[in-house]
C-alpha cells in the first residue's frame, strides 16, 4: 500500500484512542463529520476558497541563496507557511476544524497552544465564525510568548494561562482535555497538531498536506526536479507532516525531521522524544515519548514554545519505525544561529521552531554537498520571538543579557 | 483473590449498597496514605480504590491534581503501589483496587503489572484512559490472574459501547455521574440516574457511580439506584486538611448513607 493512503486510527503500531469514555461519543462524532465532509464536494471547495482569500494560499516559495553558501552549497528552497495570514502553517488546519464545527453545531471552541501561533489561529477562525474560544496556554509559555496572548484577546478570546505541571504545552492540553471531558455537549476541542487521539491525527494531516502539495510542484517548476532531501522541525510535528506528506511514495526524496535538542540531548533540558524517547501513550495515541522507567512524563526543554512538548504525532513514530523519515536534533543555539544567519542574508526572520529545520538544512546542506537541493518547511514568521531574539542577541539597549 | 464483586454483593444484601473510597497513594507520605485506607476501610468504606500519581492526569480535578503532584515531588515510585496494596490488605479484609493512568502499566509491562498486583493482595484495576477498544493486553492479563477490571461508562456513552464495557468489565461498572472530571459538587447530576438505569438495562450485574458525591446524603441517594457509590476528592481534601482522623471520620459519616432506609 500507499504510504500516503495510510489512515487512522493507526500507523504500525502507533496511534489509537486511550482516552476517557466520555470523550469516546466526542470523538466519533467527530470522525464521522469529517468522514462526511471529506467525501462532500462543497466541503473541499469552502476549505479551498478560504485558503485563497483568507490564508493566502498557495504560500510561495522563495529560493535563499546567499543562506545556502552556509550549507555546502546545496540549493535550499524555503516553503513560505510564515506569510499565511497569522503568521504560520497552523491556520490551514484551524479552518479546516472550524468549519467541521459548523457542521457538528456546536457553538464554542477550546484549543491549547505552546507558541501561541494554533491558539491564534483558532482565537482568528472563532472571530470569523462567531464562535466562542478558549484558549489553553501554559504559564511559563504566556510569558514568553506574550505578545500572542494579546493577539488572541484582542480578537476576543479568552486565554487561559495554565499553571499545572510544567506550565507548558502538555499541561496546556491536559487543561484542554479537561475542559472537553466537562463541556463535551457544547464545546469542540481544535487540536493543533498530529498527536492526541484518533482522528485527530489523520484530520489534522489531511488539512496540513497541502503544504507538500504545493511544495512539490512549486519545485517541480522551479527545478525540474524533485527535492533530494525535505527538511521541517517537529514538535507534534504538524508542519512536518504537511510537507512531508506529498513525498511519502517519493522513495529517492529523504525526509528529515529536526526536533527540538534544547541544551543538548545528552543533557536532561532537550525535546527530542524521537531521538531520545521510547513508545509510550500520551495524549491519547500510543507514540514516542519522552518518558521515565515508570511512565511518567519527562519535561522538555525548548527555547522554542511550539517545540517544546514531550511527545510526538504517531505517524512520526511511524515513519521513523519504518526508517522512511530521519528524525535529528538541533540545539537551541544552532537554531537561534541560523535565525539570525537567515535574517541577515536573506531578510526573513523566521519562527525559532521553524529555525530548528534551518540549522538542520544547513547540516544537511554540508552533508549533501553542491548536487543536492533541500526543501525547507518555513512554517512560521518570528515576530512572536523578537523578545527572545533580542535577550538572546543583546538587542535591546543595555546590551547581552 | 480477593475480589469486588462478591463485597458490592453482600453489601447490597446487607445495607443499601457499597461505598468505595478511593485515595492517593503516596500523599501526603506514603506511611499516612497507607493509614488513611485503614482508616477508612475501619469507619465503614467497603472498596478501596487506591490511586497511582501519574504526571498528566486529565480525568482528575483540582483536589486529586495537587494531591498526586505532591506524591509525585516526594519521590512516588509505582513499586511504592503494589507496597501499599499489600500493606493495607495485611491490616484490613476490604479488596483493593488500584486506579491508574495506563502509561505506567504499559512501561512496568502489562503481564508483569498484572502478576506483581496479584501478589500484592490486589483486586484489579480502573483504567480511567483506558477503554474496552484498546485493552487486549489487560484484558488478557486479568483473565489470566483472576484480578477485576473496572472500565467507565458515561452518559454520553451509547447502548452499544455500554454493552461492550459491561462485557470487558469484571467487578463493577464505574458510573461517571457528570459529564466531567473528578471534584466534589454540591449535587449529584441526574444523568448518573438515568445512565446507571440504562447500564441495568443492558445487563450490568453491578454499577457505582463516581464524580460528585461528598456527603451521607448523596451515597443514600446514589444508593437508591446503584449498587456503589464512589467518593474521591471529598476525602482527599479532608486528608489534606485534617490529617488520617479527618479522612477517617469523613468515612464514618459518609458510611452512614449506605444504611437502608
Amino acid at each position: 500500500m500507499a504510504l500516503r493512503a495510510q489512515t487512522g486510527p493507526y500507523f504500525g503500531e502507533f496511534g489509537g484512542r486511550f482516552v476517557p469514555e466520555s470523550l469516546v461519543a466526542a470523538l466519533d462524532e467527530l470522525s464521522e463529520a469529517y468522514t462526511l465532509a471529506k467525501l462532500d464536494p462543497a466541503f473541499g471547495e469552502e476549505l479551498a476558497e478560504l485558503g485563497r482569500s483568507y490564508t493566502g494560499r498557495p504560500s510561495i516559495i522563495t529560493e535563499v541563496p546567499r543562506f545556502a553558501e552556509h550549507a555546502g552549497g546545496a540549493r535550499i528552497i524555503l516553503k513560505r507557511e510564515d506569510l499565511n495570514h497569522t503568521g504560520s502553517h497552523k491556520i490551514n488546519n484551524v479552518l479546516g476544524q472550524a468549519l467541521l464545527t459548523k457542521r457538528i453545531g456546536k457553538q464554542r471552541v477550546i484549543a491549547e497552544t505552546g507558541a501561541g501561533q494554533h491558539g491564534v489561529a483558532t482565537a482568528t477562525a472563532a472571530a470569523l465564525f462567531g464562535l466562542d474560544c478558549t484558549i489553553y496556554m501554559g504559564e511559563v509559555d504566556t510569558e514568553r510568548q506574550a505578545l500572542n496572548v494579546a493577539r488572541m484577546r484582542l480578537l476576543g478570546a479568552e486565554v487561559i494561562a495554565v499553571k499545572t505541571g510544567s506550565r507548558t504545552l502538555k499541561d496546556a492540553i491536559n487543561d484542554a482535555m479537561r475542559d472537553w471531558v466537562t463541556n463535551v455537549e457544547t464545546t469542540n476541542y481544535i487540536f493543533g497538531t498530529v498527536a492526541g487521539p484518533h482522528p485527530f491525527p489523520e484530520m489534522v494531516r489531511d488539512f496540513q498536506k497541502i503544504i507538500g502539495e504545493e511544495a512539490r510542484q512549486q519545485v517541480l517548476d522551479l527545478t525540474g526536479a524533485l527535492p533530494t532531501a525535505v527538511a521541517a522541525c517537529v514538535g507534534g510535528g504538524s508542519n512536518a507532516i504537511g510537507i512531508f506528506h506529498a513525498f511519502l511514495d517519493d522513495a529517492d526524496v529523504a525526509l528529515y525531521g529536526y526536533e527540538a535538542g534544547g541544551e543538548g540531548v545528552e543533557t536532561p533540558r532537550h525535546a527530542a522524544t524521537i531521538s531520545k524517547g521510547r513508545p509510550g501513550v500520551l495524549h491519547g495515541a500510543r507514540s514516542y515519548l519522552l518518558q521515565d522507567e515508570d511512565g511518567q512524563t519527562i519535561e522538555s526543554h525548548s527555547i522554542s514554545a511550539g517545540l517544546d512538548y514531550p511527545g510526538v504525532g504517531p505517524e512520526h513514530s511511524w515513519l521513523a519505525a519504518l526508517g522512511r523519515a530521519t528524525y535529528r536534533a538541533v540545539t537551541d543555539d544552532a537554531a537561534m544561529q541560523a535565525l539570525r544567519l537567515l535574517t541577515r542574508t536573506e531578510g526573513i526572520i523566521p519562527a525559532i521552531e521553524s529555525a530548528h529545520a534551518l540549522a538542520g538544512a544547513i547540516e544537511l546542506g554540508n552533508e549533501l554537498g553542491g548536487d543536492a537541493t533541500i526543501l525547507v518547511n518555513l512554517s512560521g514568521r518570528g515576530d512572536k520571538d523578537m523578545d527572545t531574539a533580542a535577550r538572546y542577541f543583546g538587542l535591546y539597549d543595555g546590551g547581552e543579557q | 483473590m480477593r475480589n469486588v464483586g462478591p463485597v458490592i454483593a453482600r453489601r447490597n444484601e446487607e445495607a443499601a449498597g457499597a461505598l468505595i473510597g478511593y485515595l492517593p497513594v503516596g500523599f501526603p507520605t506514603l506511611d499516612e496514605s497507607v493509614d488513611a485506607a485503614v482508616a477508612l476501610v475501619e469507619n465503614g468504606v467497603d472498596v478501596l480504590e487506591l490511586g497511582l500519581p501519574y504526571s498528566d492526569p486529565v480525568m482528575d480535578g483540582t483536589v486529586i491534581q495537587a494531591a498526586t503532584q505532591q506524591a509525585l515531588a516526594n519521590g512516588f515510585r509505582l513499586a511504592h503501589g503494589f507496597e501499599a496494596v499489600r500493606r493495607v490488605t495485611e491490616r484490613v479484609d476490604a479488596p483493593v483496587l488500584l486506579m491508574t493512568y495506563w502509561n505506567p502499566v504499559v512501561q512496568y509491562g502489562v503481564d508483569r503489572f498484572a502478576d506483581d498486583l496479584a501478589a500484592a493482595g490486589g483486586a484489579g484495576l480502573i483504567t480511567p484512559d483506558l477503554i474496552p477498544d484498546e485493552a487486549a493486553d489487560w484484558i488478557a492479563a486479568s483473565e489470566r490472574t483472576g484480578l477485576d477490571r473496572v472500565f467507565l461508562a458515561a452518559p454520553t456513552s451509547t447502548d452499544a459501547r455500554l454493552r461492550k464495557t459491561i462485557d470487558a468489565s469484571r467487578g463493577f461498572v464505574y458510573a461517571v455521574s457528570t459529564m466531567g472530571i473528578t471534584g466534589a459538587r454540591s449535587d449529584v447530576d441526574r444523568a448518573a440516574r438515568t445512565l446507571v438505569a440504562r447500564l441495568g438495562e443492558a445487563g450490568s450485574p453491578a454499577s457505582c457511580v463516581g464524580v460528585g458525591i461528598s456527603t451521607a446524603a448523596q451515597v443514600a441517594e446514589v444508593l437508591e439506584y446503584a449498587e456503589g457509590a464512589i467518593v474521591g476528592s471529598a476525602l482527599v481534601k479532608a486528608l489534606a486538611d485534617g490529617g488520617v482522623d479527618a479522612a477517617g471520620a469523613l468515612a464514618a459519616e459518609l458510611a452512614r448513607g449506605t444504611v437502608r432506609q
